[in-house]
């Protein structure tokens, strides 16, 4: 049996098999297409001229499309928002703190009506069902679909499962809802955002989805088909419908995993180089480290699991502009349209890709002889910014002084040096330029817990092992061999003034998928 | 009587994080009302005391319960004008003007909410100049100032009053009231005269943490010798640079207590160990105390200069310790009984920072 990756980024469309002992059977570069679909299809085609695509039992899926329909607020579907928490919680109303013009693009309705839980369990006040019923009738008017927030409901979700059961009586089964406790952990806002976002992108995921099965279908491929998860895991097609925001920041992290087990390293510096920018990660335990501090996603505050990342505008496409005090580099970049607009390739803009050719990094692409005459102080200075540039954001992403290995990955890795300070060594690993695509054909299934334990009703350890047990079956269910499954993270957060040791409990499992 | 207004929001929440020296709860939620009250109601009236009829009452209002509750529990408003509204209806007199207790965390921003709401002036004034976790932790208790009688509050409409003999009797009553009414609800407390005001309290606090927020925000931006201009109004230095390599947190007695671990980054085998108790509260290099409380010490993010608090410390961060002598007025009789290290149980000489 074969697995295929499928990366999907701004500049190109990588499509990876891998048979079942990990090795790479085939790979695939095509540039991204305005409608992504086509490249995707045309990656598959590619792929298949040198394996069977018949023998494709598991199809992975990574992208970067909901992450740009956010950012560049495009195709986002519009949402009502339910908060369950009055009275509490009227001082800061549903997308307070959002950037306006994204507020107005997805934001129809919000309101706070009464419901939600305390910390020890006690309703703040019943459901006020009538309210959850008037609101939706409005939803149902105005909003291509609803988001439902509740106080305390990673520990509590009575309540969100209450409204849903009710919006769907009144506005029909098939009016899409997001419920909070499925989405995000502790931190009402931020969780309400993320489900906020969760219900305007399910639009993007619905065509992302059909379009991805059509592809599959195109090319007779009968599998399971995948979308990878932020944190490096995977989730099914169908979950992916329900909760696209979790696959926001899946393009770094494939990378990052896939990087790491190309070169069969756990613990390394990634330095992943695309056309336009460029992303510094560090794996622990063949993870990507993951952001200890609120990640903001298209200006808006959310809490998600996401890997602790430096993007720098760094890319093959970046434009150099030599000048009288020296030169200058980007942050813009001709993208996808490096292969017209390179100098090298007969364009007329002067890249980081013409730059790496002249100064030797680079071969094999591109006429050589086209940058013959560039004027050898400007690529020495673009190099040499370049090579600062990593060095700088490397030593800051180091979990410790000593030096690690650096991956460098991406269509754009030719620009990173042989030598980095602060890395042990530079590594290329085979198959460097689509880690991406491979680490989305290598992604496991994952499981997680997070509520809010009294350890005086029974003791730590039992809680512990109970919330283990939860987060190790939440994994098989999403599709972990169960004797491979293991607990990748255990966190706990004491909650201050609680006697008797109220905590916060964060268990997180994954292992490879089952056959 | 000066102006605080939307622009000077940020300025003022950031340096309440710093001055939170790793707790006094996540001021971001206490922004968002900030700026939702300011913009309803108008720019928050900051005057001195001495602009208050000398027998003009001046009250104090405060979230008190759990920061980990609040992510969850987002204040209604109404809670905090319930508390103050109780406290003078006890007392039979309108409050001229409110305080924050302290100027660190969130309790910063809260009482300049209530107050642009209720149509009252702030003082620029505050008991701390820095959090601690315990309400009797105020120069007012050294100055002899009762914090009752204390009205507490939740967005429900419950209330309860205490009149105690002592605040550290005041702050277990709260606390217990508060653990039953949820751990995310308000206080209003040490009502005083503005002349006890201008007599006892750390004077200009709200100004000092807008003009530390502000410095420190040029830091962020990377502004050319931003450090020294924040470091030299802070009166405050680099104690260690480094790296965390280990975290360790427990909770006991009901307070989230832990070590946190920085190894040098010079190449040395230098190490600092901060102690938690929601706050920092000491820090040892290499087993010797060489910040203590009430002094404070500031984890910094090494590059964005971002104040990082004791729920965000993580493995592997890059770090500077910022060590800031505490508000002078600090340095009176009784000091060290009530927030020096003996109060949080490190068996400890205080070390005056910079003597």
């Amino acid at each position: 049996m074969l697995r295929m990756g499928i990366d999907v980024g701004g500049t190109n469309t990588d499509a990876v098999l891998v048979d079942e002992e990990g090795r790479v059977r085939a790979t695939h570069k095509a540039p991204t297409t305005e409608d992504p679909l086509d490249g995707i299809s045309a990656a598959m085609a590619e792929v298949g001229r040198e394996a069977d695509l018949s023998e494709v039992g598991k199809a992975m899926l990574g992208t970067t499309h909901s992450a740009n329909a956010i950012i560049q607020r495009r195709g986002l579907g519009k949402v009502a928002i339910l908060r369950l928490a009055a009275p509490s919680s009227l001082a800061v109303p549903p997308g307070a703190d959002w950037p306006d013009d994204l507020r107005s693009a997805v934001i129809v309705a919000e309101e706070i009506i009464e419901g939600g839980y305390e910390y020890d369990g006690r309703v703040i006040a019943e459901l006020d069902e009538s309210a959850v019923r008037r609101f939706a009738n409005q939803a149902a008017g105005t909003a291509d679909a609803a988001a439902v927030s509740c106080a305390f409901s990673p520990a509590n979700y009575e309540h969100e499962l209450r409204a849903a059961a009710i919006l769907a009586e009144e506005a029909g089964d098939d009016f899409p809802v997001s419920l909070s406790h499925r989405v995000g952990t502790l931190g009402l806002l931020e969780r309400e955002n993320a489900t906020m976002l969760n219900a305007a992108l399910l639009g993007v995921a619905r065509r992302v989805v059909d379009g991805f099965r059509r592809a599959l279908q195109q090319h007779g491929i009968d599998a399971m088909a995948y979308i990878t998860q932020n944190d490096g895991t995977l989730m099914t097609a169908d979950r992916a419908l329900e909760m696209p925001v979790l696959s926001l920041g899946s393009g770094p992290t494939n990378s990052m995993r896939g990087a790491c087990s190309l070169a069969g390293l756990t613990d390394a510096l990634v330095v992943d180089v695309g056309g336009t920018s460029t992303d510094i990660g560090i794996l622990v335990d063949g993870f990507p480290r993951e952001s200890a501090t609120a990640v903001y996603v298209g200006g808006v505050r959310t809490n998600f699991r996401m890997p602790d990342l430096i993007s720098i505008g760094l890319g093959g496409g970046t434009i150099v502009r030599p000048g009288e005090d020296g030169v200058s580099v980007g942050p813009d970049s001709v993208g996808y349209r490096v292969t017209e607009e390179a100098l090298v390739c007969g364009g007329s803009t002067l890249t980081l890709s013409d730059v790496s050719v002249a100064g030797g990094r680079l071969s094999g692409f591109g006429d050589p002889a086209l940058v013959a005459d560039a004027d050898p102080a400007a690529v020495t200075g673009a190099l040499r910014w370049v090579d600062e540039q990593l060095a700088a954001r490397c030593e800051r992403m180091k979990a410790s002084r000593e030096p690690m290995p650096l991956l460098a990955v991406g269509g754009g890795a030719h620009l990173v040096p042989e030598r980095v300070t602060g890395a042990s060594e530079v590594v290329r690993p085979d198959h460097y330029p689509v880690a991406n695509a491979f680490g989305a054909a290598i992604a496991e299934a994952s499981g997680t817990v997070d509520r809010v334990y009294q350890y005086d009703s029974s003791s730590r350890e039992e809680c512990l092992a109970e919330a283990r047990a939860e987060a190790k079956a939440a994994a098989v269910q999403a599709g972990a061999d169960p004797d491979h499954v293991r607990v990748t993270s255990v966190a706990e957060v004491p909650m201050t003034y609680i006697p008797g040791g109220g905590c916060r409990v964060q268990v997180k499992a994954a292992g490879r998928l089952g056959s | 009587m000066r102006e605080l207004t939307l622009d000077q929001v940020d300025d003022l929440a950031l340096g309440a994080t710093l001055l939170g020296t790793g707790g006094g709860g996540d001021p971001y939620v206490a922004r968002l009302m900030l700026r939702g009250a300011i913009s309803r109601y108008g720019p928050v009236r900051v005057i001195e005391a001495g602009e208050l009829p000398p027998d003009g009452l001046v009250m104090t209002t405060a979230v008190v319960g759990a920061p980990t509750v609040l992510l969850e529990k987002i204040p209604a408003g109404t809670e905090f004008t319930t508390s103050v509204k109780a406290l003078s209806s006890y007392l039979g007199r309108e409050p001229a003007a409110l305080m924050p207790i302290e100027v660190g965390g969130l309790n910063t921003l809260l009482p300049l909410a209530t107050a642009v709401e209720m149509g009252l002036p702030v003082v620029d004034a505050d008991g701390m100049r820095r959090a601690f976790p315990q309400i009797e932790m105020t120069i007012f208790t050294l100055a002899g100032i009762s914090a009752s009688p204390m009205a507490v509050a939740d967005e429900k409409g419950n209330l309860c009053v205490f009149e105690t003999n002592t605040n550290q009797l005041g702050e277990i009553l709260v606390r217990g009231a508060v653990m039953s009414l949820t751990l995310a609800n308000a206080m209003a407390s040490y009502t005083m005269t503005a002349g006890e005001v201008a007599e006892h309290a750390i004077i200009g606090s709200v100004s000092y943490c807008t003009e530390l927020g502000r410095r420190l925000s040029a830091v962020q931006q990377g502004e050319a010798g931003a450090y020294d201009r924040f470091l030299e109004f802070a009166e405050g230095r680099i104690v260690f640079s480094g790296t965390i390599v280990d975290v360790e947190r427990r909770t006991t007695e009901g307070f989230a207590k832990g070590t946190v671990t920085i190894e040098a980054r010079d190449g040395s085998d230098s190490v600092m160990k901060v102690g938690i108790q929601n706050e920092f509260l000491v820090a040892f290099r290499d087993g010797e105390p060489v910040v203590t409380s009430p002094d404070l010490i500031c984890i910094l993010d090494a590059e964005t200069a971002t104040p990082i608090t004791t729920e965000t410390l993580t493995y592997g961060q890059r770090v500077n310790v910022v060590a800031m002598p505490c508000a002078p007025e600090w340095h009176r009789e009784g000091m060290l009984e009530l927030v020096g290290p003996r109060a949080f149980g490190y068996d400890l000489e205080y070390k005056r920072l910079g003597a």
